[in-house]
């Protein structure tokens, strides 16, 4: 059995193919990644403000629609439907697309879909702003957004099924098993917490039980299974080499979808919910190290002795950036769940630092890796700015680094503190001894802000250019174009 | 087609297992909890909030107070919520289910609120803190309600509902700052958490 390394792709025939897989899903793929860039830069706005509300309590203070606890809210919902989300979708259909083997089929139904994702998104984000909000985290829109967003999707898992039914190769990929598990669970979580938490709140603690339990999956079990098809699919295409042990693979794959639907439930550590939760949670997390490990090794194996690639290929760069990402965080995260470690971590900033060192150093980074990798394929043109990447690159590692840093060590500072009433007996202090970390998440941020603002105006830049034969060329030629801009 | 299948079957079983475990082995064991009766008293616990309190309570939510605090008191010996006077005993599952939405929370950039009402009594103290936090507290990193409040030519008489402002606060002379119904809600709420009542399974030292 193979995967995605012995991809006919690889052969001259093949990329003929694949070029007009390519062109064939134009429309669906850009329409989803302007949504997602369009997303990213209102939600990179968003957490600025949040991010400087924070140590300026004043700041942009005097309007309701813009307090706190709606800005923030607003945020992490235009972050995680808006931006990650349909990134996500545009490089899971590709990928789809690619190992199917066959061109777009039925392109109505995910422009359809596109459009309506997005009305959900913006009806969800305006109903939070009005107020609306459940204040459940990762769960904020207002319960009349999610049947729209349902409708997508349904429109989503109809194209999928389709592709399968149409595809023109005998195998599935690993990647495909990934997205496939993506496509199954998030109908699942959404909707047992949709039911549950939001239109008919369960019981008590129940719906917090529920909240958690989606919050995590929805990082767990829908983001990242999209992002692991993205590494599995583009290491390999970049490298020229194959993944390793197939075997390995399928394990970790299979364990990995059992193990990490339990992780989340640490959010819950020392409440009013009963212990076994916890301990689920705690075992959850650490089980899930056994496969995060092999597809580490899967990964960097596959990278030894390429490093000097990573000066070349920007996709390659950001990606490998978000498979490093993958592994350190899920052993963080193991680490912080232990009992001793969460009674220090948890109610801190330090869970911030982790939920972005997630979403933000591995699943975006990921993103922007596959998406540098399939738009100029998809548009037939190539990167315009080697200066543009670098510049995106450089400040979105720098800034996320920054911010996770500051969130995890100034949180780490902010729990022992509140551990230790006798020293600081006064709780005012120990927020006023968060400031500095807070301004350096927000330099972070600002860092942050100057990467989208580069990708996003680079994206607009590629779509407005033209598609010559010149252009075209170069698509091949994008290593040694960046080795120029490296010097 | 067959190991497309296999696959999906495989998928499917690993959100069963996962759905059961966690979501429906809780809603077995916490969906069927009940107040609990005091046979002396006849009392039920916890007690219900007044419908004032409710509509507060939406306040909260709407506000997102919950991003800063959270609403629950670990046992002693994890963390220190009691030694910070943040209530006399843990909070326990029982005491949440009279509430349609439960906000728990994951941060504490400001204190635990789930006994407020035990440690703040004064509705005056609640109003001068939500219109500017850094009137009660110096150097507060809490954002200011201002907002729920109206300013209004006083006209004849002052209202009996004017904030009691300090020095440096007030608002210019001929004016007074008063609650709006929503302000007035939310501290009805925030004064109804407390947890001065006893449960069977809160052990009690
Ligand atoms: C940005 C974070 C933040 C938000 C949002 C926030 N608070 Fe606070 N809150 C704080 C901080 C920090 C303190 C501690 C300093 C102080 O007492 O002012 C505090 C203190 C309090 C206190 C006093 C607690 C005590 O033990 O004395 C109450 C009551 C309170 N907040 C209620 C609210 C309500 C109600 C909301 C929503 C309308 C809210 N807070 C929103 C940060 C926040």
């Amino acid at each position: 059995m193979s995967d995605s390394s012995s991809n006919p792709d690889y052969t001259k025939q093949g990329a003929a193919a694949s070029g007009a897989i390519d062109r064939s899903m134009r429309a669906p793929v850009v329409l989803f990644a302007a949504a997602g860039v369009f997303w990213l830069l209102v939600g990179t706005l968003l957490a600025l403000i949040t991010s400087f509300k924070l140590h300026t309590p004043g700041f942009l203070g005097n309007w309701e629609w813009l307090t706190y606890g709606r800005v923030r809210p607003a945020y992490t919902t235009v972050f995680l439907y808006g931006w990650a989300t349909n990134a996500g979708l545009a490089v899971g259909f590709w990928i789809m697309a690619r190992l199917s083997r066959n061109v777009l089929q039925r392109g109505t139904i995910l422009n359809t879909a596109a459009v309506f994702w997005n009305v959900g998104v913006l009806v969800g984000v305006a109903g939070i702003f009005f107020g609306d909000l459940t204040a459940r985290e990762w769960l904020e829109m207002p319960g009349y957004a999610a049947p729209i967003l349902m409708f997508a999707y349904v429109l989503i898992a109809l194209w999928v099924v389709l592709t399968f039914q149409y595809r023109n190769s005998k195998y599935t990929y690993v990647s495909q098993w990934y997205l496939l598990a993506a496509l199954f669970w998030f109908p699942a979580i959404f909707g047992t917490a949709q039911l549950m938490a939001v239109y008919a709140p369960a019981r008590g603690v129940l719906q917090e039980v529920v909240g958690w339990w989606f919050a995590h999956n929805l990082y767990a079990l829908w983001l990242t299974p999209i992002g692991l098809a993205s590494v599995y699919y583009l290491l390999p295409k970049i490298l020229g080499k194959p993944v390793h042990s197939y075997y390995l693979t399928s394990v970790a794959f299979w364990s990995y979808l059992v193990f990490a639907g339990w992780a989340g439930m640490h959010y819950l550590a020392g409440g009013p919910v009963p212990a076994w939760i916890i301990s689920a949670g705690v075992t959850g997390a650490l089980l899930v190290l056994f496969p995060v490990f092999i597809i580490g090794i899967n990964h960097h194996r596959a990278m030894a002795g390429s490093f000097g690639m990573l000066r070349t290929s920007p996709a390659l760069r950001f990606t490998y950036f978000a498979a490093v990402a993958f592994t350190t965080v899920s052993v963080v995260a193991a680490i912080a769940a232990f009992r001793g470690v969460k009674e220090i971590v948890h109610f801190t900033y330090f869970t911030d630092g982790l939920m972005q060192w997630g979403v933000y150093a591995w699943f975006t980074m990921a993103m922007f890796g596959a998406l540098y990798y399939l738009l100029p394929r998809v548009l037939q043109r190539a990167w315009p700015s080697p200066t543009l990447i670098s510049l995106h690159f450089w400040t979105s590692a720098a800034g996320i680094g920054l911010y996770v840093f500051a969130m995890c060590v100034g949180g780490w500072i902010q729990g022992l503190q509140m551990n230790n009433p006798e020293a600081y007996p006064e709780f005012v202090d120990i927020t006023r001894n968060t400031l500095p970390w807070l301004v350096m998440a927000s330099l972070g941020g600002l860092l942050l802000f100057v990467a989208h603002v580069a990708f996003a105006i680079h994206c607009l830049w590629l779509l407005l250019r033209p598609e010559t034969a010149e252009n075209r060329s170069m698509l091949t030629a994008e290593p040694k174009t960046m080795k120029v801009a490296a010097k | 087609m067959n190991r497309l299948l296999v696959i999906v079957i495989g998928i499917l079983l690993t959100i069963a297992f996962c759905w059961t475990g966690i979501v429906f082995s809780s809603y077995v064991q916490l969906g069927g909890l009940e107040h609990y009766e005091d046979e002396a008293t006849g009392e039920f616990y916890p007690p219900p909030r007044a419908g004032i309190a409710q509509r507060g309570q939406k306040v909260y939510q709407e506000l997102g107070c919950v991003y800063c605090h959270s609403q629950q008191v670990r046992r002693p010996g994890y963390g220190s919520d009691q030694d910070r006077d943040w209530g006399e005993r843990q909070s326990v599952s029982r005491d949440y289910i009279g509430d349609r939405t439960i906000l728990l929370g994951v941060r504490r950039i400001g204190p635990d609120l789930m006994t407020v009402g035990e440690r703040q009594t004064s509705r005056d103290w609640y109003h001068r803190h939500l219109y500017d936090p850094r009137i009660n507290t110096e150097g507060s990193a809490m954002p200011s309600y201002r907002f729920l409040y109206e300013e209004r030519r006083i006209e004849g008489e002052p209202s009996g509902r004017a904030l009691d402002l300090p020095e440096g606060h007030r608002p210019s002379d001929g004016y007074e700052i008063v609650p709006t119904s929503r302000a007035e809600a939310l501290v009805e709420y925030l004064l109804s958490l407390r947890l001065d009542y006893d449960l069977p399974e809160v052990p009690t030292e």
